[in-house]
């Protein structure tokens, strides 16, 4: 029988296999960041064990940074603590920090793929459960916990069961305005929040083979979103084109040598999935979640379905929304675009182009959160910047911000935020605060109107 | 790690689905540098109102409810994979979960900290939830040697499944560092070969 992807890679990185148990999983890059690592380091620390291989580790300031003046002290107590731990931490280990206000600082699944560090058929960790972004690059990219951290600190493996197959097919044109973003949400909104668990996903299909690696980080990047520990995308030319030429990417031969590898890493035509799924790109169209988790999506022209359950009805309650109501036509005070699912130029390009000329409505705060100095950087450099400014729009520095309002970046209680990011979870975004799922375009447009519009119509 | 043997104790019925890790420890609590302190926080958002007063409307607060069992809905811990979700419910006093699914991430990280998942049927699920919520006293045994649930005075008991490597380990206290680093010479063989 044939293997698939992830079989490839796993395979590939086996160090050991206990008999009814988890495999010794060799971790080629651990990513980390500054609130799931400092119990991790002191937990070394005290029991006198050394970091096993600080050479494989990359550091980032993002979930706790402040989005204005970061060449100033962090205001937070807390936080500035926890920033100056993670460079302690990096400073006494040897370990590659770019934090806050460096060149290549970001949120960790924005700057990993854009410096090369995220390659095809890697193994990667971090310890958070968007590192699935990085599968976009064919790669095993999941989220652990502060203790496995800990484990790869000590040993560079994990102990991991190997998880069962997935196939999500997507195939067919996709809709004018019909974005990654809109593909994933309707994705989950089919097959529920906890479909995925205890699964690795493959995407395949034209629809994903067709996608920008931008694109495609944000579809892998929400695979935790229907239980899936990660996704993967087989990696192609696209794949190759954007890996090339990057700061820590391989060159001349050696790239060469990756490259023919990195061909023969994609599902044999005999492998078989234990679940396998297909959608056709015609049904899909832009999407809105109504909900409080992401798997409560809409097409944007559907109205909020009937149920009867209590978490369903608490659910609704908490969103002030009522069962059978469109979202067309729902006053929106604040549209955020940015988080490790929408934060590329990429996205800011699409929303550019929907603001051009056009002026925010007076009720919305719309910000603008790059996902790292480089997309900022380019942000600029691409006129972008103007367009965003005389629009209205609040363009602030690099983090994770009000994706999950760690900062100061909160959604005031009761207002409803029209945001690109992918969790739409109580009190995600500030305490009380409403999220409303969406692709760059949909919160744009929000922004412009002051309301949810249907942008199918704009945009054919 | 603290082993984990057998519990008999009351619980608490919280029968709500998706109960995701923003919900057991929001973000904003996050800024601690170590893992002590977090229970303070569980369910920070539903246990308190936004004036810092007492919510009596959720079960946590009721009571006639306590123990260290907690019983949730489906697909629990599901979201980020924060760790601090384990430790606010350990620091709690919490020493089982119990479910019909959970969330990957989630399952893990309790199992790293001593706070063991039990996922049952959805039909045993929604029993225990009703003889709770019908008598506060009723004791569940918990027997992770015969990897079996009871509500003790009854023959109403399910088995469970865990994987049999972190039986071992809770059963023994172990941890997965120490088991790793007995691995070190296939680890280096391993990177010798790439």
């Amino acid at each position: 029988m044939g293997k698939t992807l992830f079989d490839k890679v796993w395979d590939a990185h086996v160090v050991d296999t206990i008999e009814n148990g988890p495999d010794v999983l060799y971790i080629d890059k651990h990513l980390i960041h500054e609130v799931t690592s400092p119990q991790a380091f002191n937990e070394l620390k005290e029991r006198g064990i050394p970091i096993a291989r600080p050479d494989k580790i990359v550091a980032t300031a993002d979930h706790n940074t402040p989005t204005v003046n970061q060449h100033l002290p962090v205001k937070d107590e807390l936080s500035r603590n926890q920033l100056k731990q993670l460079e302690r931490n990096c400073k006494e280990n040897n370990i590659t920090l770019y934090g806050l206000g460096h060149k290549y600082n970001g949120i960790v699944h924005v700057m990993a793929p854009e410096l090369g560090i995220t390659q095809p058929g890697m193994t990667m960790v971090c310890g958070d459960s968007h590192t699935s972004t990085h599968g976009a690059f064919g790669a095993i990219a999941f989220g652990i916990g502060t203790s496995q951290v800990a484990q790869v600190f000590a040993s560079q493996c994990l102990l991991m069961q190997k998880p069962k197959s997935l196939r999500v097919n997507v195939n067919g044109k996709l809709k004018k305005g019909v974005l990654p973003k809109d593909v994933i949400l309707y994705i989950i909104s089919k097959l529920g929040t906890n479909s995925g668990t205890g699964y690795f996903c493959e995407y395949a299909g034209n629809v994903f083979e067709e996608m920008s690696m931008e694109g495609r980080m944000t579809v892998c990047n929400m695979s935790i979103e229907m239980g899936a520990r990660g996704g993967m995308i087989a990696p192609d030319q696209t794949t190759f084109e954007y890996v090339k030429g990057r700061k820590f990417s391989p060159t001349g031969e050696k790239l060469q040598e990756k490259i023919a590898y990195w061909k023969t890493l994609a599902t044999d035509e005999d492998a078989v999935f234990d679940q396998e799924y297909s959608f056709d790109a015609e049904d899909i169209e832009p999407m809105v979640t109504y909900g409080t988790n992401p798997g409560m999506g809409i097409k944007i022209t559907e109205k909020i379905p009937e149920s009867n359950d209590k978490s369903f009805e608490k659910s609704l309650a908490y969103m002030n929304f009522s069962k059978g109501e469109s979202l067309i036509g729902k006053p929106i005070n604040y549209v955020f675009i940015g988080s490790c699912t929408n934060s590329r130029i990429e996205d800011f390009k699409v929303a550019a182009n929907f603001v051009k000329g056009k002026q925010k409505a007076s009720n919305v705060n719309a910000w603008l959160v790059p996902g790292s100095q480089q997309v900022a950087k380019q942000i600029k450099e691409e006129g972008l910047q103007e367009i965003f400014e005389s629009a209205g729009f609040e363009l602030r520095q690099p983090g994770c911000s009000a994706c999950l309002a760690m900062n100061d970046d909160k959604i005031p209680e009761g207002e409803y935020c029209v945001s690109t990011s992918n969790r739409n979870f109580e009190g995600r975004q500030g305490q009380g605060a409403r999220t409303i799922l969406a692709s760059p375009l949909v919160a744009a447009a929000t922004a412009i109107e002051g309301q949810i519009i249907d942008v199918t119509k704009y945009v054919s | 790690m603290e082993k984990f043997v057998r519990l008999i104790d009351t619980a608490i019925p919280l029968s709500i689905s998706n109960v995701d890790t923003d919900q057991i420890i929001p973000a904003r609590f996050l800024k601690a540098t170590d893992k002590k302190g977090f229970g303070e926080n569980l369910f920070r958002d539903w246990r308190f109102e936004k004036d810092g007063s007492v919510n009596q409307k959720f079960v946590l607060n009721h009571p006639e409810y306590k123990g260290t069992i907690l019983i949730a809905g489906d697909n629990f811990g599901c979201g980020s994979s924060r760790e601090h979700a384990a430790w606010a419910l350990v620091g709690y006093g919490f020493k089982v979960v119990i479910s019909s699914f959970f969330a990957d991430i989630f399952k893990g990280n309790a199992l790293n900290n001593g706070l063991l998942p039990v996922q049952v049927s959805e039909k045993y699920l929604n029993f225990l939830l009703k003889e709770v919520e019908e008598n506060p006293h009723t004791a569940i045994e918990i027997c992770l040697e015969e990897q079996e649930i009871r509500v003790q005075g009854s023959h109403c008991s399910e088995k469970f499944e865990i994987d049999p490597y972190k039986k071992v380990c809770l059963l023994n206290g172990y941890d997965d560092i120490d088991f790793l680093l007995s691995k070190k010479d296939k680890i280096k063989k391993y990177e010798a070969s790439l």
